[in-house]
């Protein structure tokens, strides 16, 4: 079979191809990474990376008279992993902007990788507040959430509703160290105290042994700093070892799936901090049944976000009328975001200041609509939810 | 009384639910040995099968109410009848090739099985409840033990000592190992050694599956439940000696105890001790603790 001639042909096929993609004609890309597969695909993950498109789709499939193409891989939550695919498609793609996904360490990763080579890097799903802090990067913008919020809006309410004694249980990376320490901060700050902590590994097979250890504590609450399946798994083995009737269990990030997959039953009276819920308003409802009608489920707060942060970005650079990162950047932080989301400042640490909301979960009877899972007990403005300019630890903030 | 500065009630519930997680490696551990020990094939659809047992019990459930106590002989049953199929169709072609060729397989397999559950039901996961009669808790002096927990072991470590008695005191058991050490001879005795080999795999699947469903109600049944368990498996099977039985259950039951022990006195590294001793066990004894020096 003569295979060399098809070899040689493709070869010529992918070589002028990568030759468009950095000429102005070509499309504007955009990237997407994320986890796709393991215990953060379903707050994030596929669905997450259509959003993407369903926002670029929205847009018109078209900027600065160039399509817009929507690039997606999973980082498997491997920091390594994630890096090499942002630089290879910067290099290689010529890729305008990378959307950051789930999981803190990877996006650490990738802000570097972004920063270094000057392309804006709009960070989703991973919650570190050192993103805009100690690792604060002119290219990044934070734009859902952060652990200082969670530990801020979550914290707060609990300290203040008389729980003063705390010990955590923590996934054991970049995410649960912050969101940690910026829980204590909170605790501490209120007057509580920390009894102690223990760290598990990321996608742990069984907590009992460390659930165990925290009932040993004595604390009045049991702070759960970890996220997705861990999270799920650890509410679910408190309630069978009866943690629960010694201790107030508090889960420092919860999404919507997670109180799905668990059911109401497990998880009634949870309050948890998180940036949005499907059923606020009539255009966050409008965007969840559409995205209900593919998926049937609801979206998470993050799914929204990966859309809203596509249309900001795509609305810069219609305004701008360029890709170049430093004129995107500008628009952005001047004029921030405003959708059924998000009305949105972006500060220039990167952070994005919008509201935080404290939900608390309904109990069964209350319940009347398949999904209907949240009550909203506070609004929390922006600029009381995040890292303020005094705490910051970011050197791009004048103080 | 305090044993290595923890309070010796404490250190003995760290202990129990150690023997509670050493219950499903064991069982995992043995079916993988069994399959590796008569059929040479390293199944690594093995932590498919589990999950497939799992979402077995959770879909009777869902679908059709079946309560747990059925679902525990239905879900190994049919999780069992697919490991026919498998071999049937399959694995049966692999005989006599390098055993990479079914290791590679079998991955190819747990993968897309993953993959097809992933596309369904997503990564969340679906909630079993505990069954009726085993919910509440007992105490036991040291520790409140869910009455489930205690159910778990006992049911392994009975289904345990059944299969080591069957492949080792009976009959049976002889046929099987006879017929893997020279089938042709055996068959000549009018012996069907394709069936019996095709059945072997099936028993390796359903006893999976028992772990799946037994799991079912204490963690989420998701997807990944089976890829998450199946590497720390791989290990202890290493470490008890690949195709020792005995070895297999009594190593899995072992490192149970140990993984829960580091939970306690160095939390970080948990998911990793079974590792550190797997490499110090074949640094001592290259064909693990309770294998055959070849």
């Amino acid at each position: 079979m003569q295979v060399k001639p098809l070899v040689a042909a493709l070869a010529i096929g992918l070589g002028s191809f990568a030759a468009l993609a950095q000429t102005n004609t070509g499309p504007v890309k955009i990237g997407f990474i994320t986890d796709m597969s393991s215990l953060y695909a379903d707050i994030d993950g596929p669905a997450g990376g259509e959003m993407v498109r369903w926002a670029v789709q929205d847009f018109g499939g078209k900027v600065l008279d160039r399509p817009i193409e929507v690039l997606t891989a999973d980082h498997q939550n491997k920091a390594d992993v994630a890096s090499s695919k942002a630089r290879e498609w910067i290099d290689k793609d010529g890729l305008s902007m990378l959307i950051g996904g789930t999981s803190s360490g990877t996006a650490l990763a990738m802000s570097k990788v972004a920063s270094e080579k000057k392309r804006p890097f709009l960070v989703i799903g991973a919650g570190s507040a050192r993103l805009t802090n100690e690792d604060c990067s002119p290219y990044t913008v934070h734009y859902a959430y952060d652990t200082v919020a969670l530990a801020k809006v979550a914290g707060n309410a609990l300290v203040k509703a008389g729980n003063k004694n705390w010990y955590f249980m923590t996934a054991d990376y970049a995410f649960g160290h912050s969101l940690e320490a910026d829980a204590t901060t909170v605790v501490k700050a209120n007057g509580g105290t920390v009894a102690g902590s223990v760290r598990h590994p990321l996608n742990a097979s069984d907590f009992s042994s460390f659930l165990l250890q925290a009932q040993g504590s004595k604390a009045q609450i049991l702070a759960l700093a970890n996220a997705g399946g861990d999270f799920t798994n650890s509410m679910k083995a408190a309630r069978e070892f009866g943690i629960n009737k010694s201790m107030k269990i508090a889960g420092l990030l919860v999404f919507i799936n997670d109180v799905h997959s668990l059911g109401l039953s497990n998880t009634e009276g949870l309050q948890l901090a998180d940036s949005w819920y499907w059923n606020q308003d009539d255009a966050s409802r409008a965007f969840a049944k559409r995205f209900f009608d593919k998926y049937k489920r609801m979206p998470s707060s993050l799914q929204a976000a990966d859309y809203s942060a596509t249309m900001t970005y795509l609305k810069a650079v219609k305004a701008t009328g360029t890709v170049d990162a430093d004129k995107v950047m500008a628009e952005i932080k001047k004029t921030g975001a405003n959708d059924f989301y998000s009305k949105g400042k972006v500060r220039a640490d990167g952070r994005m200041i919008h509201d935080m909301y404290l939900f608390e979960v309904k109990s069964p009877k209350e319940s009347t609509t398949p999904w209907d899972y949240y009550k909203t007990i506070a609004k929390v403005p922006g600029d009381q939810a995040f890292t303020t300019v005094a705490e910051s630890k970011c050197s791009l903030i004048k103080k | 009384m305090e044993i290595f500065g923890i309070p010796h009630q404490a250190f003995l519930g760290q202990l129990m639910l150690g023997l509670v997680n050493g219950a499903f490696y064991a069982m995992l551990s043995l079916g993988l040995a069994v399959i590796f020990g008569l059929l040479d094939i390293v199944n690594f659809a093995h932590g498919a099968l589990y999950m497939l047992g799992a979402f077995a019990a959770w879909i009777m459930l869902d679908k059709w109410g079946v309560n747990y106590w059925f679902a525990l002989v239905l879900a190994p049953l049919v999780v069992g009848a697919l490991g026919v199929l498998i071999e049937r169709l399959l694995l049966r072609h692999l005989y006599g090739l390098d055993p990479l060729y079914g290791l590679l397989l079998t991955f190819g397999l747990a993968l897309i099985l993953e993959g097809v559950f992933r596309e369904q039901y997503g990564v969340s996961g679906q909630s079993y409840p505990v069954p009726e009669l085993l919910s509440g808790a007992t105490n036991l002096g040291f520790m409140i033990l869910p009455n489930y927990r205690a159910w778990v072991v006992l049911a392994s470590i009975t289904v345990c000592l059944g299969t080591w008695f069957l492949i080792e005191r009976t009959r049976l058991g002889a046929y099987l190992r006879a017929g893997t050490e020279n089938a042709k001879l055996v068959q000549a005795f009018g012996v069907n050694v394709p069936l019996m080999v095709a059945l072997t795999y099936g028993a390796g699947a359903a006893l999976a599956g028992l772990a799946g469903v037994l799991a079912a109600p204490i963690i989420q049944v998701t997807p990944l439940m089976g890829s998450n368990l199946i590497i720390v498996v791989f290990a202890v099977v290493v470490i008890g000696g690949m195709g020792s039985i005995l070895g297999s259950v009594v190593t899995g039951l072992g490192l149970g105890v140990v993984e829960g022990l580091t939970r306690v006195f160095y939390p970080e590294a948990s998911s990793v001790v079974v590792f550190v001793v797997m490499v110090i066990v074949l640094m001592i004894r290259p064909a693990g603790l309770f294998g055959k020096e070849a």
